[in-house]
């Protein structure tokens, strides 16, 4: 058999999407390594103050915090939501209309500008919400539709029938769910919880509506930052949100999957 | 520990669809019973309602006198076998059959010791530490077997358990399945497309078809001696014929067909044979030949077709299309005229519908 041969053009193809996509990585990376207080690439020298500008800078301080809080609860609030609503859909699938899993995609349709501002109207000024919920509420919002997508896509592949054998066995219901179900859509759960944290953490659109005075996330603070700076500390905040996001992926492979093969 | 069900006029529906109507059926304590008969015909959800997956519309399910009828199905106490195995893709082969036990409160070195034995049973000891997805199909189902013995459970259930092997595994299966149920003496429901496979592995089989089961009896008596049209047709009398008995004389009794076709039926061999009656034959039970002088049904053959073992007909008389078999060694041509003649040990009576 001949050995199948590369298309030089489908090598020169490959090489140029990877360029595209790891290109910006290494330009914000370069740049935040910088010694100049400019944003430059190629850098100029090489030192890490702008690193250490981000924390001597209380605002950053404070909304690295705020955005942490809020991606994580919102995230948990959102799969608390969504892995019930997940399993309600793919279990019953047949049962129920066909437009119901749609509903649960529609946030994403709608432009998250128009989402913010609706949060806005409704829960800062209608009800009088605290920030801090508002934003929580928003970002659930945000990320919900992402976590029903995902987990409902492991589900997919799930077949119910393990469920009924667990039940045949003696194990009700509910624990069923949680000893059988959860740990083989784990996958999924995980690959959920990344997404969400990750959006929620990235999100301007839905935050710049309800931060407000005390209270801001860190890409709102990136923005409010770059209206006055332009010094390579918005890049050193990117590198560190990249570097953050590797991190919280990691422990949650790591600990989720321990958890579940301790059984 | 193994009891007697029996299942009283259930009537069940999926939404407005009646898919079981006033169903009875008792099975012996140890006895294994088949639910035979094509997709829809009612055998899985019989199955899922006794299993307490689904609830009947009216009537009861009695486990050994117990009512199960409004019983949640992790209480029932009964083994599964499911077609697609159903096993527990996260845990080994061990925590696999462990799990039933680990429900019931069995843990430690009494868990280990009866799964252990039970893996020993069913030939997989030495898996014990794998995931199911490192094993092949029947090593598989050999687990989902042993999962669900393990708990000693009052009734074991199988759902279609071979569909998914491959023909030679299914029949090796089959006759192990049949052994360690009758080595447990466990009353077993098994529910089956498969008419060998039903045959081959029950105590009795139940006939179904619309929701209804349309004969209850051993292998045996199904096969020679069904008891209405349906059944007759399932298990492969291809040729019914109606007819009208017009003399009877001492064991003899003469009979009329479609068409004026005259029959003679001994009585030793057909028993009681009413007025009215529809013979039913095997292509095997009517025999082709050109001797024309032989009392039997007229004929023109149709299509030849080779069987290995004979050459079947299509052949039209007066009483319709009628399916016969003749010898290999004188093949006839299609176009002939010849004569069928009943074969009474591969013929039945059936009463008129």
């Amino acid at each position: 058999m001949m050995p199948t041969k590369l298309h030089p053009a489908l090598i020169g193809f490959t090489v140029l999407v990877f360029i595209f996509l790891v290109g910006p990585l290494v330009i914000v990376v370069g740049s935040a390594l910088s010694d100049t207080t400019y944003l430059t690439f190629p850098p100029q020298g090489l030192s890490l103050r702008w690193f250490q500008n981000i924390f001597e800078i209380d605002a950053f301080r404070r909304t690295i915090l705020t955005s942490l809080q809020v991606a994580v609860i919102s995230t948990f609030v959102a799969l608390i939501i969504g892995i019930p609503a997940s399993y309600a859909m793919s279990r019953y699938r047949i049962q129920l209309p066909r437009w119901l899993s749609t509903l649960f995609i529609l946030p994403v349709l709608v432009p998250e500008l128009v989402l913010g501002f609706s949060l806005l109207k409704n829960l800062a000024f209608q009800f009088n919400a605290p920030i801090y919920l508002s934003l929580i509420i928003g970002h659930t919002i945000l990320i919900l539709p992402y976590v029903i997508r995902v987990i409902s896509a492991s589900l997919a592949s799930f077949d119910f029938s393990i469920e009924e054998a667990a039940i045949s066995l003696g194990s009700p219901p509910l624990k069923t769910f949680f000893t059988v179900l959860l740990p083989n859509v784990r996958s999924g759960v995980i690959a959920a919880f990344i997404l969400a944290f990750i959006t929620s953490v990235n999100d301007v659109s839905i935050s710049i509506f309800l931060t407000g005075p005390g209270i801001s996330t860190l890409p709102i603070q990136l923005l409010a930052h770059m209206e006055q700076f332009f010094d390579p500390t918005v890049a050193s905040v990117s590198v560190m949100l990249m570097v953050l996001t590797v991190a919280v992926m990691a422990i949650v492979e790591r600990t989720l999957g321990l958890t579940f093969l301790a059984k | 520990m193994t009891k007697p069900l029996s299942i009283r006029n259930i009537t069940a529906h999926y939404g407005q669809t009646k898919v079981l109507e006033d169903l009875s059926l008792d099975i012996g304590e140890g006895e294994l019973v088949s639910l035979l008969g094509a997709s829809g015909c009612g055998k899985t959800t019989t199955l899922r309602l006794v299993a307490g997956f689904l609830q009947p519309t009216s009537g009861t399910i009695t486990l050994g006198g117990k009512d199960l009828t409004r019983l949640p199905a992790h209480q029932r106490d009964i083994g599964l076998v499911f077609q697609n195995y159903a096993l527990f893709p996260h845990l080994s082969v061990a925590d696999n059959v462990g799990f039933g036990l680990k429900q019931r409160g069995v843990s430690g070195a009494d868990k280990t010791k009866r799964v252990n034995a039970m893996l020993e049973r069913v030939g997989l000891a030495h898996l014990a530490e794998r995931l199911p997805g490192a094993l092949s199909g029947g090593q598989k189902q050999r687990v989902a077997l042993a999962r669900a013995l393990v708990i000693e459970p009052q009734l074991l259930m199988f759902d279609e358990p071979l569909s998914n092997l491959d023909a030679k595994l299914r029949v090796d299966m089959r006759v192990e399945i049949r052994q360690l149920q009758r080595a447990n003496g466990t009353t077993s429901v098994y529910v089956t497309h498969d008419q060998e496979e039903a045959f081959s592995i029950s105590d009795r089989v139940a006939i179904m078809h619309a929701g209804k089961i349309m004969q209850l009896d051993t292998p045996e008596n199904l096969y020679q001696r069904p008891a209405n049209a349906f059944v007759a047709r399932f298990v492969g009398f291809e040729n019914l014929v109606s007819m009208k008995v017009v003399a009877r004389d001492g064991a003899q009794v003469t009979a009329e067909a479609a068409g004026g076709v005259k029959l003679t039926l001994g009585l030793e061999h057909f028993g009681e044979i009413p007025d009215a009656f529809v013979l039913a034959c095997r292509a095997d039970g009517l025999s082709v030949t050109d001797n024309m002088a032989v009392e039997g049904i007229p004929t023109t053959l149709g299509l030849r077709t080779y069987l290995g073992r004979a050459y079947q007909y299509q052949s039209e008389t007066a009483a319709g299309t009628l399916v016969a078999n003749g010898p290999l060694s004188r093949p006839l041509e299609p176009g002939s005229a010849a004569k069928l003649v009943p074969v009474p040990d591969q013929c039945t009576i059936l009463a008129m519908e």
